[in-house]
């Protein structure tokens, strides 16, 4: 009888050292979280991709505005924030998303993130440039995915570069071009998207084909196909001219090279250029709704606007915003990129790529 | 009423050692992945799961992913054996320095590693496995060289030289003698270097081209790009699968293998070469390693000098500037990195370390503790993508709403660390012969008082490179880190990664001056820890 009372003992008081280990760590736990009840918020927390950037000076600017902390939480690609988003609807990690792209855009309205908001800023953006008639997300800005030409490499070779997509097939131009997987690759995406705008849905495998013939390299990344295979990034020992990469590439190449050269030594195709468009809205369930609303005021003032360029490298939305110089001189706006309604993206996405795959790859 | 009291404190140590790796597991890992995988097999589009299981395409890709991690970790350990049996075998000069410089591959971020390696690898090994086996080999080498070599210096020297004087020829003695006595270590090193590769992505994605696909590239395609939760569940059901067969199997082999007796102090082991044919063999496995680890490093240093068409050292001085690609200046993300590294490296010691007691103590023969030696190494092998969307669901509410706080990032990298300290400590804990403890406690010694004085002398050498490991692990972790960094508390590979996915010479060169970075810290703090354990003396 005794041994069973003390085997018992010994089971429970096991048990019971488990437990208070448990409740212990809980208890730590808790207290680290710092639940402090609802007060007034005095923060805003913006969910964004990992190439969101702001120049400390407009953060600023936007903090002392409206009283209010921003926190940024930036943790991987669109696509993954846009996972996170889905998972989190109703109860999201921060109060405003930003880096919804038209790619994204179905995917994520259908998962009934956002809250509609209409901000006055709208008053200064382009139509063109609304994709939810609804409100439920506002531009922020647009960039453009664009052929990219190392201009010194033709010169150099005195040879004509090509001066749109339709020439990539040429004889010419063969083993010249780079171009990202559209699986695994946004950009590499908004070229496939690029070529089905342009060629339709019945001809863009021919000309998929005739680029794959003409001996295109396909990879996996716009860090590899640009800084590695193409020859026109600065300190790159890459040996193809041509590559798909962004409108704003040009420039990039001026800025960040010192001393600066008088001329970009790239320059874009521009009528392979694709639009994508930035957007943000307020999610569903924010903790600080008031805040979010002024968030997205004040992305689309000409304070924040003006900052895009030289902090993200794409164009702001707002008419009124000012280029920066280099922007002025070394890049082009489009002017009238290649669209695919965003509908027809989420439709057809997984379609596309599969069928790209077998005739580029496979 | 004091016959019982030993009993008690063993009992409360056992449940120490059981209940707070368990706890840390289950409310860290098993609760979120669960959650998760729930979450995506709920949901359905009108794919059945045989429909994924059964497609040709998911056959190839855990075909590929099984044959090349096979691969990788026997290639690994044929070029890391040769330097392991010098650095476990001999005393020479600049010991501690290999020691310490043999990490450094493993902390880099792959992605940087393999870019800058793209730029020299000849053409026909572009896009092939050959170089994503060579680029495991890289990365892994330190788990095989540190892991075996370390337990190899505590192995008697004596029984072999025995064997000798018997008329054993080397090879026999190696094979009969050593091997035996070193598998435990090997096992619990092939597993961890199985693991690595099994769930490989940066470096299958860079180097293997589109071509090729790990379960883990495939898990992130169907759950980020194709949103398609359904599938990602799956296939992270399929890989966790193998991952803990795998483990099972080298954990009984590890235990099954285990020869309790016969440890030894290194400096009772170590001695210098002496003979010609002892010299080439030291030489011949560091300078082999030495070259072998050295040209995709010094490419990294060259690339982080190449700056305005010449090189010069305008990157280095570019991290006290502010910068787009960030929003503290980069030097911060130095001193984030050393302070979670630390924070990540305690908690892992602590976690892992009583982890280590409880599978390896006199009842690690039972069910139970082989669920747990098991469960402790599943995080290495889980799918980190499928992980790090299980916290941002699992973590969203008080009492658990954790998912924005700032020490989630410490135990994020302790998670993948936990498996190192348990597989290093655990085959040192099980070799030490049991005779021994009982002699002590015969001799009136509580279990408390055997731990400090038998355990704890010959263990600390162990747990010395445990923690050199947790603390390389926690610098260069990259997958938990990026989900839950925040923007103003970068790590260095975080800062690497954001400063790589901008145009401009000037970001690029910045990226790999801060790889260069991350390998001085590494190489520094690794010979600290070395220094610190050559000096302090008894056993250690």
């Amino acid at each position: 009888m005794r041994e069973l009372a003390t085997v018992c003992c010994k089971r429970l008081s096991a048990l019971g050292g488990t437990v208070a280990v448990v409740v212990a760590a809980l208890a730590l736990a808790l207290a680290m979280s710092g639940c402090g009840g609802s007060k007034t918020p005095t923060e805003v927390v913006l969910v964004t991709h990992d190439s969101f950037a702001i120049s400390n000076d407009v953060r600023k600017a936007f903090e002392q505005q409206s009283g209010l902390t921003l926190k940024i939480l930036q943790a991987g690609d669109a696509g993954e924030v846009v996972t996170k988003a889905l998972l989190t609807a109703g109860n999201p990690e921060g109060d405003v998303l930003f880096g919804v792209d038209n790619n994204l855009l179905a995917r994520t309205l259908d998962g009934d993130v956002f809250e509609p908001y209409e901000s006055p800023g709208l008053s200064d953006v382009d139509e063109r440039y609304l994709l939810d008639p609804r409100h439920r997300v506002t531009p922020v800005d647009h960039g453009e995915v664009c052929l990219n030409v190392d201009k010194r490499w033709f010169s150099e070779r005195s040879l004509n570069p090509p001066d749109s997509m339709d020439d990539l097939a040429d004889e010419r131009y063969h083993g010249q071009l780079v171009v990202e997987n559209p699986a695994t690759s946004t950009p590499g995406l908004a070229f496939l998207l690029a070529t089905i705008a342009r060629y339709g849905e019945g001809g863009w495998q021919r000309y998929w084909a005739g680029l794959r013939a003409n001996g295109a390299l396909v990879v996996d990344g716009w860090e590899e196909a640009y800084t590695v295979r193409f020859s026109g990034a600065a300190g790159s020992r890459g040996n193809r001219p041509l590559v798909v990469s962004y409108a704003s590439s040009p420039p990039a190449e001026v800025i960040f090279r010192s001393p600066h050269p008088k001329e970009a030594p790239t320059g874009v195709i521009e009528d392979s250029c694709f639009r994508q468009i930035e957007l943000a809205g307020v999610l569903r369930g924010a903790r600080n709704e008031a805040g979010a609303r002024a968030l997205i005021d004040f992305m689309l003032s000409r304070r924040f606007q003006e900052d895009i360029p030289l902090s993200m490298f794409v164009f702001p939305v707002n008419r009124n915003a000012a280029l920066p110089p280099a922007f002025v001189k070394y890049a082009i706006v489009p002017a009238n990129p290649l669209v695919l309604p965003p509908e027809e993206i989420d439709a057809n996405r997984e379609r596309w790529v599969d069928e790209w795959t077998r005739i580029a790859l496979r | 009423m004091d016959a019982n009291r030993p009993a008690l404190t063993a009992r409360s140590w056992r449940v120490l050692a059981y209940g707070v790796p368990l706890g840390f597991l289950g409310l860290f890992f098993v609760y979120p992945l669960v959650a998760i995988v729930v979450r995506g097999l709920r949901g359905t589009n009108g794919e059945t799961a045989l429909d994924i299981l059964t497609d040709p395409l998911t056959r190839e890709v855990v075909w590929f992913t099984l044959w090349q991690a096979v691969a990788s970790t026997a290639l690994t350990l044929v070029i890391a054996l040769p330097a392991a049996y010098a650095l476990g075998r001999y005393r020479f000069p600049g010991r501690s320095l290999v020691r310490a410089l043999v990490l450094v591959p493993f902390v880099l971020p792959t992605v940087v590693v393999a870019l800058a390696f793209l730029a020299v690898l000849p053409e026909r090994l572009e896009r092939g496995w050959e170089a994503i086996l060579l680029a495991h080999a890289f990365f892994n080498v330190a788990v095989v060289v540190r892991v075996v070599g370390t337990f190899w210096a505590s192995v008697d020297p004596r029984v072999s030289e025995a064997a000798a004087t018997l008329g054993a020829g080397p090879w026999r003695r190696f094979r009969e003698v050593t091997l035996p006595l070193l598998a435990p270590a090997l096992a619990a090193a092939a597993a961890i270097v199985f693991l690595f590769c099994f769930t490989s992505f940066g470096i299958v994605l860079v180097l293997g081209g589109p071509r090729f696909a790990t379960i883990e590239a495939e898990i992130y395609n169907q759950a980020v790009r194709l949103y398609d939760l359904q599938a990602a569940a799956l296939l992270s059901l399929v890989q966790l699968a193998f991952v803990a067969l795998a483990v099972w199997v080298t954990t009984r082999l590890e235990r099954r293998l285990a020869v309790a007796g016969q440890l030894r102090a290194e400096r009772d082991v170590l001695r210098r070469p002496r003979t010609a044919g002892e010299k080439a063999l030291v030489a011949g496995g560091i300078g082999g390693l030495a070259l072998f680890l050295a040209l995709p490093l010094a490419l990294l240093v060259e690339r982080s000098l190449a700056v305005g068409g010449g090189h010069g050292l305008g990157a280095y001085r570019a991290l006290g500037d502010e910068t787009s690609a960030l929003l503290v200046a980069p030097w911060e993300a130095v001193v984030n990195s050393i302070v979670y590294a630390a924070a990540a490296t305690a908690i892992a010691l602590v976690v892992g370390g009583l982890a280590a007691f409880a599978v390896s103590g006199p009842r690690s023969g039972d069910g139970r503790t082989r669920v747990l030696d098991v469960l402790l190494m599943l995080p290495l092998g889980a799918s980190a993508v499928m992980l790090g969307l299980g916290f941002v669901i699992a973590f969203d509410e008080p009492p658990l709403a954790f998912r924005a706080a700032p020490w989630i990032v410490p135990v994020g990298q302790a998670l993948v660390a936990i498996p190192f300290v348990v597989r290093i400590v655990a085959p040192t804990l099980r070799a030490i012969d049991e005779r021994e403890r009982e002699a002590a406690a015969l001799l009136g010694a509580s279990p408390g008082r055997v731990r400090r004085e038998i355990d704890l002398p010959i263990v600390s050498r162990a747990l010395a490179v445990a923690a050199g490991f947790a603390f390389a692990i926690s610098l260069g972790e990259f997958g938990a880190t990026v989900f839950l960094a925040r923007p103003e508390r970068p790590t260095l590979p975080v800062a690497i990664f954001r400063f790589l996915g901008r145009p401009g010479e000037l970001n690029a060169a910045q990226a790999y001056a801060l790889a260069v970075v991350l390998m001085l810290v590494t190489a520094v703090s690794a010979f600290l820890v070395e220094r610190a354990r050559v000096r302090r003396g008894g056993w250690v």
